[in-house]
């Protein structure tokens, strides 16, 4: 076993040379704000969301299988939520995927959001740059599933993939706008489950009448690994969506601001300010850019 | 700032409840938590450790089969090189086996009905023994352990 290294650049290196424990350590030091030199060099990114429960981590545990068989190393950045009253956080997609624990082509991380606006950090920008620095050749990234997060996906990923359930059928309004618009394919999950094929139906059917691009739905079960293999090799041909730049540098930007917002100096003084009703909002505002410039 | 912590149920053993309660005190005690679910083995779960880039292994056993699994797990964090990772554990463990744990570098052992809260104070203890440098990781010199 070698060293992790004794600073940064040998970290780094050692990491590029396949050290797991330098890597770890790399996307722990992202993850605390510092910020380390990475570059991407055209990471292949997948973002999956969803609402809350309909087996994101699952499906993605079956789908890394089918990734390493056709020679794939596979990374996951799994977000979930951080309770916003004690700051801590269960993060528990990792045990929906048993398969990264035994496998040395497949490397998760769990994240919590640490309450960043939105539901994910700025930080997965440099820690995707460095994962396929690190030759890393499919990085997926699972979102808490709900708000805004479904839509900050796209300022990391390439690809999105909406993962949708049987009993969800008559709440997915394809003319809402929202992820839907920006999903490059849907999977309605858990097949094995009598209503499911109905959802798939209906959901096509609203499909057809809103958009111009069809998009793609797969029927899937993540239990039973039923339609794995075709939702995985219908990922593979999405061409990604260069029209798509304006609204990815819009939610980077918003993104990046967020960040730079509660990791400001005073931020926390003024939210104390703010609720113990001794400045207004606008003021708030106004101190905050203040101390910017 | 609260530590990352790994919580895992070694071997066949399939009594998860107590691991569940731990897992969620700890978040609410503002750690952030990587619960493994059942049925782990040693490798996985210092792999797990490994990736997740944890401070802390808590380990939950009620089958009687902790002195074989646990020595086993604090043998391969070292040998790994995770010398500074925190080894604590809880469950049914009886008296007589605690010694030979905490000569493997275990550092805390919960029976049942202990409270949350003590489990808690243990980690504040611990995290901030460990800023001072003083020794408390699996493979690093034995001496103190809780209690
Ligand atoms: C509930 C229970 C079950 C449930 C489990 C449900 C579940 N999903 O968890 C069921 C009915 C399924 C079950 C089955 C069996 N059980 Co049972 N079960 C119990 C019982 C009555 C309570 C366990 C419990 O949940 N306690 C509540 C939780 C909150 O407490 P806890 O786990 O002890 O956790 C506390 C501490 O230990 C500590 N802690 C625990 N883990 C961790 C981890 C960390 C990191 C930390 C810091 C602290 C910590 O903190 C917690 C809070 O105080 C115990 C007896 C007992 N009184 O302990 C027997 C007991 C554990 N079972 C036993 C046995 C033998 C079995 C069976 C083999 C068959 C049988 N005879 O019933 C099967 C095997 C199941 C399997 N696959 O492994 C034996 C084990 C004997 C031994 N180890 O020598 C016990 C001790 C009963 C006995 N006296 O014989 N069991
Ligand atoms: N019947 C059935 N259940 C499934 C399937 N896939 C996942 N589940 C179950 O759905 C529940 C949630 O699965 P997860 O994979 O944790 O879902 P998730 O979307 O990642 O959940 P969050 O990350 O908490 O939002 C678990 O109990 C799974 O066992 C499936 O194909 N069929
Ligand atoms: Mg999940």
């Amino acid at each position: 076993m070698g060293g992790i290294g004794s600073n940064v650049e040998e970290i780094i290196s050692n990491a590029i040379g396949g050290n797991r424990r330098s890597l770890s350590k790399l996307l722990t030091i992202i993850e605390s704000g510092k910020s380390i030199p990475t570059n991407n060099l055209g990471a292949w990114t997948l973002g999956v969301t969803g609402p809350p429960g309909v087996g994101k981590s699952t499906l993605i545990g079956k789908m890394i299988i089918e990734w390493i068989s056709r020679g794939e190393k596979v990374a996951v950045l799994a977000v979930d939520p951080s309770s916003p009253k004690s700051g801590g956080a269960l993060l528990g997609d990792r045990m929906r995927m048993a398969i990264s624990d035994a496998n040395d082509l497949v490397f998760v991380r769990s994240l919590a959001t640490r309450n960043h606006p939105g539901g994910l950090t700025s930080f997965l920008a440099p820690m995707i740059s460095l994962l396929s620095q690190c030759g890393w050749t499919r990085i997926i990234i699972e979102t808490v599933g709900s708000g805004q997060s479904e839509i900050r996906i796209v300022a990391f990923a390439d690809r999105v993939l909406l993962v949708e359930g049987p009993d969800r059928g008559d709440i997915i309004q394809a003319e809402k706008a929202g992820i839907i618009e920006l999903a490059d394919i849907i999977a309605i999950n858990k097949s094995d489950l009598p209503s499911a094929q109905l959802a798939a139906d209906s959901l096509q059917n609203s499909l057809s009448l809103s958009t111009e691009t069809a998009i793609e739905v797969c029927l899937v079960s993540a239990h039973l690994g039923d339609g794995v293999t075709e939702l995985v090799e219908s990922i593979e041909q999405i061409e990604t969506d260069s029209n798509r730049d304006t609204i990815r540098f819009r939610e980077r930007l918003l993104s990046a601001w967020d960040s730079r917002l509660i990791s400001h100096p005073q931020f926390n003084e003024v939210i104390r300010a703010l609720s113990a009703g001794t400045i207004t909002l606008d003021e708030a505002l106004e101190q905050i850019s203040q101390a910017t410039n | 700032m609260g530590m990352r912590i790994v919580i895992a149920k070694p071997g066949l053993d399939g009594h998860d409840r107590g691991a569940k309660v731990i897992a969620r005190a700890l978040r609410d005690a503002g750690h952030e938590v990587i619960y493994t679910g059942l049925r782990r083995n040693p490798a996985e779960i210092v792999r797990t450790v490994l990736d997740e880039d944890a401070t802390g292994l808590g380990l939950s056993t009620l089958s009687g089969a902790h002195d074989v699994l646990i020595p086993k797990i604090c043998k391969l964090l070292r040998s790994e090189g995770m010398n500074d990772v925190i080894v604590f554990a809880g469950g049914i463990i009886p008296d007589y086996d605690r010694d030979e744990l905490f000569s493997q570098g275990l550092r805390a052992i919960f029976g049942p009905g202990t409270q949350t809260k003590e489990i808690i104070n243990f980690l504040q203890d611990v995290s901030s023994r460990k800023e001072n440098g003083e020794p408390v990781g699996v493979g690093e010199e034995l001496g103190w352990h809780w209690q």
